[in-house]
């Protein structure tokens, strides 16, 4: 019986959410006292993972899976999860591992909760604490089945150094074509840039930047920081930016360490989404927007005049910390 | 073509979250409900396969009687017949499982549900759902065609955009971009009084375990006051997010 973790990687890469999601599972293994396991697929530099309390890592190594596939992916995971005799599973909250996930704890049944961002209160009874109403509430969650799915929020348990020393194993699950029924034709991405999803900061523009030919010093700004940039679901609706850059309760949600709000009022929906950053700051000519009541900092002012202010700062700040 | 849309009741996204009888239940009282968000693009999309494919569409919530007028507002949207599973919706693993059997005894093809609910986002029904019936799945997806058996859709991921072929019987996740903001319909009166005309089955739920069981709940702590710095002064706000909050 040991604690088993997914850890994503992007073109060999581990993502930093895997590193998180490994030292989630190490604290579980801890408070259960037995030990993590890690499952990579396509992963290079397996050992890092010790760095994270990970005392064995099951690498995949299989050209098939070089595109994700969810349901190929949750097979896997749910065999290694079979052979190891794992009791708890535990992954990230990517948009990929959200979508192999529902079918992981299905093929385990395994109850599976999502959001979750502290190391579990109690593992027998196995209680956990999750967002709820998109970070309106937090509900302490008991898992009734044997196996458990635990989903950690990005950004919120945070990486915790362990050194262990890790074996690392081949593992060869079965890969049946059946799994590639859903089949992905195209992948259109940006590269080199941070993801809302990845980002430790996000910069984020609304109506009251005007037009869309106003978003060059958005983006200056988020080079400077080296954020991902996001917007207000009205800036989507028409269009000045892409749907994917929306964020709030009904667009992507933000859990960054740093979040930048310039011309956003701060509807409720909003904030919803965003309120699981850890600091918000907000620019805005109105002292009543909303906003400020959540915001840790904030400056009134007009962003045509503070962004280009903020952003020379910045790099003189760069130039003397480099 | 035979489509259910999976509507999930939940609090109008502008509602204040309380709980009551001591943090274990979320505080209904002066709550407006609406048709999930990311469900009323998925009814819409359908709406569209109606007119265009001549499709069928029924909708499909699990929850006690309290969320008939929802399921009404989706009938008035134009869906053809609505069942409402008559279960409290406590845990998503219970709720997939009670909708693999309204599916299994309605031969759908397409299965329409969303991304996720915005009161408990779980984000696991339309996984779990697909994976019960050994469905084709497409979580987050942002666009759908169908033509004969043949499934082109495109899924949002972490920074872009994929394209997935598949075929039918499928389920989606999906959410706004299936349709946009401005083609969401409102009932009209019309809409409206043929809704009460329409069929709805109440069926009874399936024996099926809740996985997981909410323990007790609590809001977040209240937010200190913001931390304001002069629109001539910006440098100071470097100065806060290097040394105060340690962010940069
Ligand atoms: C069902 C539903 C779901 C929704 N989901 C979301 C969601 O997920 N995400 C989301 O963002 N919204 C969502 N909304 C919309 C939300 O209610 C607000 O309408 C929206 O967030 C407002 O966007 P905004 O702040 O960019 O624009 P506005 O509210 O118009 O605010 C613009 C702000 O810019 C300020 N401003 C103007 N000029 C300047 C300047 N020169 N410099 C600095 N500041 C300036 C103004 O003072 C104002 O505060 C949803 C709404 C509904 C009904
Ligand atoms: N009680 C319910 N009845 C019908 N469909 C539901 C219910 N709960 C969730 N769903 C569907 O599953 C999707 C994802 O919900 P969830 O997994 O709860 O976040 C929703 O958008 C609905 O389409």
């Amino acid at each position: 019986m040991s604690v088993l973790v997914y850890t994503e990687s992007e073109n060999g890469k581990f993502k930093k959410n895997a590193f998180e999601a490994a030292s989630y599972a190490s604290e579980v293994a801890q408070q259960m006292g037995t030990t993590a396991t890690a499952i990579s697929i396509n992963a290079n530099e397996n050992e890092s993972l010790g760095n994270y309390g990970i005392a064995k890592v099951l690498n995949v190594s299989n050209d098939k899976l070089s595109t994700f596939n969810a349901k190929a992916y949750a097979n896997i995971i749910a065999e290694a999860a079979k052979n190891e005799g794992a009791k708890v599973i535990v992954v990230s909250s990517s948009s990929d591992t959200k979508f192999l996930a529902p079918i992981l704890a299905t093929n385990l049944e395994a109850g599976m909760v999502s959001n979750v961002v502290a190391a579990p209160e109690s593992t027998s009874p196995f209680i956990v604490k999750r967002t709820v109403f998109s970070n309106k509430g937090f509900a302490h969650t008991q898992i009734n089945t044997e196996i458990k799915l635990i989903a950690v929020s990005n950004n919120a348990f945070g990486l915790v150094e362990n050194t262990t020393s890790t074996t690392v194993e081949d593992f060869s699950p079965t890969v049946s074509d059946t799994d590639f029924s859903t089949k992905s034709t195209e992948i259109d991405k940006v590269v080199g840039k941070a993801t809302i999803a990845d980002a430790d900061i996000v910069v984020s523009g609304g109506r009251g930047l005007k037009g869309p030919e106003n978003w060059g010093m958005i983006e200056e700004l988020a080079d400077v920081l080296g954020a991902a940039t996001a917007c207000s679901k009205p800036v989507s609706d028409m269009g000045w930016r892409p749907h994917s850059e929306h964020v709030g309760q009904t667009g992507k949600p933000v859990a960054s360490n740093l979040y930048i709000a310039i011309g956003i009022s701060g509807a409720i929906q909003h904030l919803a989404g965003v309120s699981a950053s850890k600091t918000k700051v907000v620019i805005n000519t109105d002292p009543e927007a909303p906003f400020f009541k959540a915001a840790d900092y904030g400056i009134v002012g007009d962003a045509f005049e503070v962004v280009p202010k903020l952003i020379e700062k910045l790099k003189e700040f760069k130039a003397q910390n480099a | 073509m035979k489509i259910l849309v999976c509507i999930s009741n939940v609090p109008d996204t502008t509602s204040k979250i309380n709980f009551t009888d001591g943090n274990t239940k979320f505080d209904t009282n002066g709550v407006q409900f609406v048709i999930n968000p990311n469900d009323e693009f998925g009814l819409t999309r359908a709406m569209w396969f109606k007119e265009k494919q001549g499709a069928t569409v029924h909708v499909a919530s699990v929850g006690g009687s309290s969320a008939e007028p929802t399921i009404r507002k989706a009938l008035a949207i134009g869906a053809d017949e609505a069942i409402r599973v008559d279960a409290e919706p406590t845990d998503g693993y219970f709720v997939a499982q009670q909708l693999a059997a309204v599916v299994k005894n309605g031969g759908y093809d397409l299965i329409i549900a969303g991304r996720e609910s915005i009161d408990y986002n779980g984000g696991m029904v339309p996984g779990m759902l697909a994976t019960l019936l050994d469905m084709n799945f497409v979580n987050t997806c942002i666009n759908i065609e169908v033509e004969g058996n043949n499934v082109k859709a495109m899924r949002e991921i972490d920074g872009g955009k994929e394209k997935i072929e598949t075929t039918l019987p499928v389920v989606i996740g999906g959410q706004k971009g299936l349709v946009e903001e401005s083609d969401l319909r409102i009932p009209n009166m019309r809409g409206i009084m043929m809704a009460r005309k329409k069929t709805l089955n109440v069926i009874a739920p399936i024996d099926a375990i809740a996985a997981t069981t909410d323990i007790k709940f609590e809001q977040p702590a209240p937010k200190g006051a913001v931390k304001l710095v002069d629109a001539d002064n910006v440098g100071e706000l470097v100065n806060l997010l290097h040394n105060e909050a340690k962010v940069i």
